[in-house]
């Protein structure tokens, strides 16, 4: 009964905690209307949704987060220093291949966004069967470094996370 | 004062990788490499401005929103797939020209009809 009122708590959950901010004050009407749109809109999408993803260790999500947020910071130092410091001809763009480990759908989504977030990398095509994410270097003299980073850095906390 | 100071460097900081952000679409040689500056200084250079109107608002006694930290978190959440989004045709475009693309071909932008968007990998 809960589960079908209510098939994806989470989001009901975001739905409700971003109307309330995106209302000006805390009212009761602004409450029941966020209720309201917690609960119906999940409703609403289900069909279009699958299961949802499973976090097996939610708990490290805050962990990934920090890193993700420094790291994030640093992207933007080390972009600027190419952007305005690199003479064009030591640039070095490359492409890369990355063989995912990763199965479901939202955390190849996260790993994804994590990379075109993170210093100087761009992912820019996911492969047919899904099973390799293509990433642009913006300025990468030894590939398989990136390649080693993105593994160890990113998609083995992700593997934590989703299991 | 220290308010002031603080919105002050985070303008200036956000106008500033904002600045990077044109500029790399300028100075960089291709369109793959040009989309990583709107991708990154772009991001930081609005988050930078949208904390200092988080800071400014409150300190001068003229009521506290949220609103800004949800643009942050709506545009970190948006920035990469209009990234991807952006690659996908290029890469797709570059091969219509005939130019040199990503190595391989088995990438989805390059399939002849490509999958529906709601295409899900098992």
């Amino acid at each position: 009964m809960i589960r079908r009122l209510l098939p994806h708590p989470v989001l009901s959950l975001a739905l409700v905690a971003v109307w309330l901010l995106l209302s000006d004050g805390f009212g009761r009407g602004t409450l029941l209307l966020a209720l309201i749109v917690g609960l119906a809109l999940p409703l609403l999408v289900a069909p279009y949704l699958r299961g949802g993803a499973r976090l097996r260790r939610p708990w490290r999500v805050p962990a990934y987060l920090a890193v993700l947020g420094w790291d994030i910071l640093r992207a933007n130092f080390t972009v600027a220093r190419i952007v305005l410091f690199m003479p064009r001809r030591d640039l070095r763009p490359a492409w890369l291949r990355v063989p995912l480990d990763l199965h479901q759908p939202e955390a190849i989504t996260a790993l994804a966004a994590t990379i075109t977030l993170t210093p100087g990398t761009l992912s820019c095509d996911l492969s047919r069967d899904g099973r390799a994410l293509l990433v642009h270097c913006l300025h990468a003299p030894d590939p398989q470094a990136v390649l080693a980073e993105i593994k160890t850095r990113y998609e083995s906390r992700l593997q934590e996370i989703f299991g | 004062m220290i308010g002031e100071i603080l919105v002050s460097l985070l303008l200036v900081l956000g106008g500033g990788f904002g600045l990077v952000g044109a500029w790399g679409l300028v100075r960089l040689p291709d369109a793959m490499s040009r989309l990583h500056a709107p991708t990154k200084s772009a991001t930081l250079g609005v988050g930078a401005v949208l904390l200092a109107s988080l800071i400014w608002f409150p300190s001068q006694g003229l009521g506290q929103d949220w609103h800004e930290l949800l643009i942050t978190l709506f545009l970190l959440l948006t920035a990469p797939v209009t990234g991807l989004m952006l690659a996908r045709a290029n890469i797709a475009s570059a091969r219509r020209r005939g130019e040199a693309g990503p190595p391989g071909g088995d990438w989805s932008a390059l399939a002849a009809d490509p999958p529906p968007a709601d295409d899900r990998q098992p």
